[in-house]
């Protein structure tokens, strides 16, 4: 996927003026929040389960070795195959060399975020295999040649009406503004896909270590005809996935759709494990996984860990007011919001990806509602101060820091400094309580206007009253 | 109250966060008040300054180091340390002790500074038992959570419980209260446009209340919104919860013109 980070600044401020995109963001923002709110509410030990997932999930990053290597194992006991990508490029060989072997022609795919960190795709249309999304909001970014701005609802920056129009255009028929219809239209245009793909491609939610499966979770049951369908089935995850029983997998299905979508449990929880077996109805032939390391060894063991305890929910972008109010694509790379803010600098480097971690509040929301508890706001916090150590720090902004601190170390200079400046202040106020500019505005005044302080400061007015000190 | 002759009353190092100081002195008055009928004994050192979160949120950890320090050997010696901001009085409580981290003896002074650290409301109500304020303000009012305050700290139904309080003051409560108003600090002026739409959001529901006052617990956040509010010419008063609940939101609001001018 294409790295547009570097331009964050300028297209958060293109997606603040985009109506259609606001629209699409205001009708679907509390939907979220309300149902999750809703869910947690309902259901007494969720606190506790968010305790015991993030324990699970510290235990395997602990040991993330031994558990790889037993989940190996099982898949290769069930007749399938793990394969281990250091990098994207390194996925894209690998991918391309089974859908070569495999003769293939047509790749259906589920929705898969990994895929996309492998810039997938444009590898495999390139090599000129046909390449079809078949979950619904990966399928209309598709028709749209756009990349996903959420990772659990890819689409969901586009409206009804230009959901019709894309369509309209790609399916040669009339336009339809119906929303069960155009769900229609897709699934009869998608359909004959899944029957005549040699290869399908998933993701994996789950990778369970003592019987060798790969889990997805899903609402469209594309997943399971993606896979079930093709002659060589592909899964596509990250090395950190991995967890240790079906025990466990339990405590994850039970928070990650309350924490996603507020449902109980997404409609479709799928088990693949290995290739079709003699007797079997149905199934692929060969069953691969490519598992994605990309940055995700680095991260273990660094103050970064905690945040491959992730199980892509998305319940933090959709808590977000900066993602609630730019949507996914102002982040430029495969993974938005607080995570993506994360993830990238991490993955993608420092390089490029400055305001990623800076155009965050630190209001703490996104970690108040992660189902693993990830301490969200201090990564983002830990990022900055790698940023400044490594003397990315605007020039500008290091200088004010710089004399901030000298001034703030001496309290006699400081509160002297501080009596001139609000003298100064009021005074420009003239009586009117308010400023509409400053001098050396560092960027308030645009939009508001500075109320102004009264003309003295609290303590000299209170060392005048009360001599205290 | 907790005023009983045999009981020594607890010292109270007021920190007097450097928004505060500079903008709006009547917080600091108020906070003293509220702490004084509550039955603290309260100074206000003079060797504080920032707290600084500045320094900490935009990287510079060492000079969050050194200012950790200049608050650690000034407020040390009080009983409690008691601040109108959640968002400052989270930086020492929990910023402090891990800013620390291979420095055992500071560390130890910051771990003990930040056990008795607090927010203002929450200290009032939470540690010396306010139930109720003698104090009136005719008016309608919403309530916005400040972020730090709220998930940092634990502040959410004290403001409400003192509030309730006050003669002649309603309630209303705002759609999304919880959801950070866009202030962020630094956040503000690095990416105006971005705070622009989040505080236009946070004043659509605190209008939809119809409430004539928006109060809050964290300056920041309310110079951010009076200044918008000022800046489309709404008619919105907004004051610190601590100045309505000392009975001292008589004088101009933020951002509002004086009376004489």
């Amino acid at each position: 996927m294409e790295f547009r980070s570097p331009e964050f600044k300028t297209r958060a401020v293109h997606a603040l003026h985009d109506a259609n995109l606001q629209k699409a963001l205001s009708n679907t923002k509390a939907g979220f929040v309300v149902k999750r709110a809703q869910a947690a509410a309902e259901m007494p030990e969720f606190e506790a389960l968010r305790d015991t997932a993030a324990e699970i999930k510290n235990h395997v990053l602990a040991n993330l070795d031994h558990y790889l290597e037993k989940y190996e194992a099982a898949v290769t006991a069930a007749g399938g195959h793990v394969h281990y990508a250091t990098d994207a490029e390194d996925a894209r060989r690998i991918i391309l060399g089974i859908c070569k072997k495999a003769n293939a022609k047509r790749i259906t795919k589920g929705k898969s975020m990994v895929s996309e960190e492998m810039s997938l795709n444009e590898a495999l249309i390139g090599e000129g295999y046909e390449v079809v999304e078949t979950d619904l909001g990966e399928y209309i970014i598709q028709l749209a040649d756009e990349p996903p701005s959420h990772i659990i609802a890819p689409a969901i920056h586009k409206t009804k009406d230009q959901v019709a129009d894309l369509f309209a255009a790609a399916h040669n028929k009339p336009r339809k503004t119906d929303r069960a219809a155009l769900v229609a239209e897709a699934r009869e245009v998608l359909r004959e896909k899944y029957f005549t793909a040699e290869v399908g491609i998933t993701g994996g939610n789950f990778l369970v270590a003592e019987t060798g499966s790969s889990v997805i979770v899903t609402n469209e049951g594309n997943g399971d005809l993606t896979q079930t369908l093709a002659k060589v089935h592909i899964v596509t995850s990250g090395i950190e996935r991995v967890i240790p029983t079906l025990d466990d997998l339990s405590v994850f299905l039970r928070i990650l759709a309350r924490s996603a979508t507020g449902q109980e449990t997404e409609s479709y929880t799928t088990f693949s494990t290995g290739p079709r077996r003699p007797g079997d109805i149905d199934g692929p032939e060969e069953y691969h996984v490519v598992l994605l390391d990309n940055g995700r060894s680095k991260m273990l063991g660094s103050r970064f860990q905690d945040m491959l305890r992730c199980i892509r929910c998305g319940a933090c972008m959709n808590h977000c007011p900066v993602y609630g109010s730019i949507g996914g694509h102002a982040y430029g790379w495969v993974y938005p919001g607080p995570m993506g803010s994360v993830l990238t600098p991490l993955i993608k480097g420092m390089d490029g990806t400055y305001d990623l971690p800076n155009a965050c509040t630190l209001n703490g929301r996104c970690q108040s509602v992660c189902p693993v508890r990830i301490p969200l706001p201090d990564l983002l916090r830990e990022i900055r101060h790698q940023q400044f150590r490594k003397d990315m720090t605007p020039k500008r902004q290091k200088q004010a820091l710089k004399l901030w601190r000298y001034v703030a170390e001496r309290p006699k200079l400081y509160h002297f400094a501080e009596r001139i400046g609000v003298r100064i202040l009021a005074s420009m106020a003239n009586g009117k309580g308010k400023l509409r500019s400053l001098p050396f505005d560092p960027g308030w005044t645009g939009a508001r206007d500075l109320p102004a302080p009264t003309g003295r400061t609290f303590l000299e007015l209170w060392q005048a009253k009360r001599g205290d000190k | 109250m907790s005023d009983t002759p045999t009981k020594p009353r607890p010292r109270v190092g007021l920190f007097a966060t450097c928004v505060m100081n500079a903008f709006r002195p009547s917080i600091g008055f108020a906070s003293a008040k509220l702490l004084e009928d509550a039955g603290c004994h309260v100074s206000v050192p003079a060797a504080q300054t920032c707290c600084g979160q500045p320094g900490l949120n935009s990287g510079d950890e060492d000079s969050a180091l050194a200012l950790a320090k200049q608050v650690i050997e000034a407020f040390e010696e009080f009983d409690y340390v008691v601040g109108p901001s959640g968002s400052c009085m989270a930086t020492i409580r929990h910023d402090y002790p891990n800013l620390f981290a291979d420095m055992a003896d500071w560390r130890k002074r910051a771990e003990a500074l930040a056990a008795k650290s607090y927010e203002l409301l929450s200290f009032l109500t939470d540690v010396m038992g306010v139930t109720e304020v003698d104090a009136e303000y005719h008016g309608t009012i919403t309530y916005h959570d400040s972020c730090s305050g709220l998930r940092s700290m634990g502040v959410k139904g004290q403001p409400r419980q003192l509030l309730g309080t006050v003669k002649g003051l309603t309630i209303k409560e705002m759609e999304d209260t919880d959801v950070c108003c866009g202030f962020g600090g630094t956040f503000c002026v690095k990416y105006p446009e971005i705070s622009e739409k989040m505080a236009d959001d946070k004043l659509a529901n605190a209008a939809a209340t119809g409430a004539d006052t928006l109060l809050g617990g964290d300056l920041g956040c309310l110079l951010h919104l009076a200044g918008r509010l000022r800046r489309k010419g709404s008619p919105v008063k907004v004051y610190h919860t601590a100045e309505v609940l000392a009975g001292l939101a008589d004088g101009p609001s933020l951002g509002e013109a004086p009376k004489e001018a």
